[in-house]
């Protein structure tokens, strides 16, 4: 059994220790609100924050995470309340099919820790996801509207 | 168009009750039936459009898929306007497709591609929200004894307007619900919208920025388990043998299933544990001559095309061929156009559940009629013991169309009675097992006169037929496939050709490589907007002409004014910002006149996109800021396409297999896009993929302006733009 603590509780999993974090949050847990979309860390869609920084989960060996804090998009809305870059989301109606925006959005919260205001060249760099729907300038919009928030 | 799944009505003899097993999203997730409401069948139901509640909650019932394009909002809308109801108490349910064959097709086609959503129901939806208004009223003014031809609703309250009595919806659906349903009730004016038309927030963001289990891949079922699968990767090829021993010892392994001829699952208490286990299972195909197939080898096929006798006309005005002989000027270009798969940021899955009596799928599909269809034909049960739960789709781009990956997920689970399969495809299986933008070549002959008045114009294409490979029924009976010609067609509703030349030919030298095609968001306008925007600005470039101006004198009224719009907004003719050049192009497509003029740059070869304003003239906007989402996002989509996109075919199998090799834009390289939506009433255009196709062509454009150089292969990252 593996000892995890996700989203301030703590679990304990039966899987093998190479199993990426992404399908024990998925399919061991119950938490689906983390999306797979590559596998090989490509897409981002897998994003969720360990220690607080944006962490593709598809590339975390389960095995490898011991102690460390997992926040996933489940945890960001604290009691009955969006969390801001989830109220930017909301207020600019970001998303289109949707699939991606978990990830998105887990990747902005992190951004916005490390700069509280980025510049268009940080989100560029620190916004690597894909999107197929092509949410893209919503996005980028919804980020400085939560910087500014 | 229409779609029928094969569905032999005559077998339904159930009621309503027991296909009502529905979804309300948003208050209930989609992990099945809900027991309760089927027993009670739609006690609030004043019409199959609409349920008002008690409480005055609006359900309203939407037929079509929704995956990203807005669509169930904007039927919303149209229902909500017609029925007078307060929008801030809607919310919305998918009716599910055996319901709908149950209750003879009430909600009409399930279909959701074509960017037909909204323009090819808006009647039926407005319809129902205009009826369920009458019987409120009438229900109403039954009960205060008054004629019903006294009373207005507006905002979920009847009033009686001689004496001011109100009651609210709620408290009159009930008796509504037994009357019996009107007659042809007139619609309102559009100028008289206050719901549809206007920029309204979409029902479903709350969902998704939240992370609800709201996806096909997120259906979870009690002892349910995983499957992975592989299927042969030349298409065409067979599982020959492989071997199970091997892997039913690894943890959690249940079961391998031979799915198909052409694939195999294994089925584990994980996805991870099921797909480890068939990455370590040897299995050997049979690849068949489909193995001798590469991109090589079908571009000569093209090729070849090209110069052939035997054509099918999309196009024909005078005498194209008296005309380029005796033309002052011939002007030629050969394109070619690639491979591409559809990339949803979903992969294809399906969960099912077979018994002895019945089969129950949940799956994000653009067709549930056809995913019921194909569910039956997987289980070999009847239509009546079949039923599909629509789920939101992480994507579809006409990719969800197919159903495949019901078909397999059905097989797995009948494999094992009463035990739910969630059948998942990795990335790469969903890579190289698509359905792809077909290939075409294209070579376009230009006659111009004397005075370079454009006078003739022969377009070839050679390629690929999308209905040969999915729907051979809709093909014409001479074997042609009317769909090649979107946006090059003599006239009509649907992608009218813009330009008007005396001599004009447009063909189709058909050829259908090994590799499946399918519909592809946008799906031959891509091509052939590239091909005659590009070619066009060539022969504006040739005759010394302005791109807009050499356009708008042969381009048809609809087709320039949307173009002039477009010019207008991006500033074409004031000169542009030093380093940055502009491009032009314009199509008719989906029923719409779209049209879009980008801004780039180019230094030491480096491309750079800075802004696109597209523009559309879609008839009407039943949501405006839906259809700002959806050009931006078209053209995100289109960009990727030109840029990146390539599915490259070696030994009969696609290499490409994960978003590693298979390139698609990101934020760094989104433009700035500004649009221009200017519906004129007089006709229902689509919006989901209309304006995908003028991406390409205006960028192309800008880079001939930017380098003098002409693109005429794709993706762009294989070409050379430094100055020369």
């Amino acid at each position: 059994m593996t000892a995890l603590s996700i989203n301030g509780k703590s679990y304990n999993v039966d899987a093998e220790a190479d199993t990426p974090l992404l399908w024990v949050l998925r399919d061991t847990i119950g938490l689906t609100g983390t999306k797979y979309g590559c596998g090989i860390a490509q897409c981002g869609a897998c994003t969720v924050h360990i220690d607080g920084v944006a962490t593709r989960s598809c590339q975390v060996p389960v095995g490898t995470v011991g102690s460390k804090q997992i926040a996933t998009i489940e945890s960001l809305a604290q009691n009955g309340k969006l969390h801001p870059v989830q109220q930017a989301w909301l207020d600019l109606d970001v998303p289109q099919c949707g699939y991606c925006q978990s990830g998105m959005i887990m990747a902005a919260v992190s951004l916005l820790r490390q700069k509280p205001k980025p510049t268009d060249a940080d989100i560029d760099a620190a916004m690597t996801n894909i999107c197929r729907c092509g949410t893209y300038q919503r996005i980028r919009a919804a980020i400085h509207a939560a910087a500014n928030a | 168009m229409t779609y029928m799944p094969k569905i032999d009505r005559r077998s339904f003899v159930l009621g309503g009750s027991a296909a009502g097993a529905g979804l309300t999203l948003g208050f209930r997730l989609p992990l099945g039936p809900d027991a309760a409401r089927a027993e009670e069948g739609y006690p609030d139901e004043v019409n199959a459009w609409v349920v008002i509640k008690p409480d005055d909650t609006v359900v309203i019932r939407i037929a079509k898929s929704e995956m990203g394009q807005g669509t169930m909002t904007g039927l919303a809308q149209l229902v909500a306007e017609e029925l007078g109801c307060d929008w801030s108490k809607v919310t919305v349910d998918f009716p599910t497709p055996g319901e709908n064959v149950a209750r003879k097709r009430v909600w009409g086609d399930f279909f959701t591609a074509g960017s037909q959503g909204i323009r090819s129901s808006n009647q039926l939806v407005r319809k129902g929200g205009a009826a369920a208004r009458t019987m409120l009223i009438e229900a109403a003014a039954k009960a205060w004894n008054v004629p019903a031809s006294e009373c207005s609703a507006q905002n979920s309250v009847i009033t009686h307007n001689p004496s001011g009595r109100k009651v609210t919806f709620g408290k009159v659906a009930d008796a509504a619900a037994k009357l019996a349903l009107p007659g042809d009730v007139p619609l309102k004016d559009p100028k008289t919208w206050t719901i549809a038309g206007k920029p309204l927030k979409r029902l479903d963001t709350p969902l998704k920025i939240v992370g609800k289990p709201i996806f096909g891949i997120d259906v979870r079922q009690p002892n349910m388990l995983y499957a992975a699968i592989s299927a042969c990767p030349v298409f065409g090829g067979k599982v020959k043998m492989y071997d199970e021993s091997s892997v039913q010892d690894m943890p959690g392994v249940k079961r391998v299933v031979r799915v198909a001829d052409n694939a195999v699952a294994v089925v584990a208490d994980s996805w991870w544990r099921a797909k480890k286990a068939l990455e370590a299972m040897p299995i050997i195909w049979d690849n068949g001559d489909n193995a001798k197939v590469s991109s090589a080898t079908i571009a000569q096929f093209l090729k070849e095309g090209l110069d052939a006798d035997q054509a099918f006309i999309g196009n024909k005005a005078g005498d194209v061929n008296a005309a380029l002989a005796g033309a002052a000027k011939v002007v030629e270009a050969t394109y070619s156009y690639q491979y591409q798969a559809h990339a949803t940021m979903e992969p294809m899955n399906a969960t099912a559940l077979y018994t002895a009596d019945s089969c129950r799928v949940w799956c994000p599909t653009q067709n549930g009629e056809a995913a019921l269809a194909a569910a039956s034909e997987a289980s070999g049960l009847p239509v009546a013991k079949c039923e599909v739960y629509k789920t939101y789709l992480g994507g579809g781009f006409g990719r969800r169309g197919q159903t495949d990956y019901v078909r397999y997920a059905v097989a797995v689970a009948k494999a094992m009675p009463g035990t739910p399969i969630k059948l998942l495809w990795s990335r790469e299986e969903d890579m190289t097992h698509d359905y792809y933008h077909p290939i075409t070549q294209c070579r376009m002959r230009a006659g111009l006169d004397a005075k370079n008045n454009l006078i003739a114009l022969h377009m070839r294409i050679s390629g690929q037929s999308i209905l040969a490979t999915v729907f051979p029924a809709r093909m014409d009976k001479d074997g042609r496939d009317p769909l090649v010609f979107q946006g090059l067609n003599p006239g009509g509703p649907e992608g009218t050709f813009g330009y008007n030349i005396p001599n004009l030919l447009i063909d189709h030298a058909m050829r259908n490589p090994s590799v499946p095609a399918g519909f592809w968001r946008g799906v031959n306008t891509n091509h052939n907007a590239i091909y005659v925007e590009t070619f066009i600005d060539e022969l504006a470039h040739t005759v010394g002409d302005d791109p807009l101006a050499f356009r708008l004198k042969y381009l048809k009224p609809k087709n320039a004014a949307v173009l002039k719009a477009v010019a207008e907004k991006a500033g074409y003719g004031t000169p542009a910002p030093q380093g940055i050049h502009r491009g032009l192009a314009q199509i008719m497509g989906f029923g719409s006149y779209v049209a879009g003029c980008a801004e780039i740059s180019v230094n030491d070869g480096q491309l750079k996109i800075h802004r696109i304003v597209g523009g559309t003239n879609c008839g009407h906007a039943a949501n405006p800021e839906q259809i700002n989402r959806q050009i931006e996002g078209s053209f995100v989509y289109g960009l990727s396409a030109m840029l990146f996109g390539e599915c490259t075919v070696r030994g009969g199998r696609i290499e490409q297999r994960n978003f590693d090799s298979y390139l698609v834009m990101r934020i760094d390289e989104m433009p700035k896009v500004e649009t221009v939506v200017m519906p004129d009433g007089e006709f229902w255009g689509g919006v989901g993929e209309p304006t995908i196709a003028v991406a390409a062509p205006a960028v192309l454009n800008a880079v001939a302006a930017a380098t003098g150089k002409r693109i005429r292969s794709f993706p762009l990252k294989d070409s050379d733009l430094r100055a020369t």
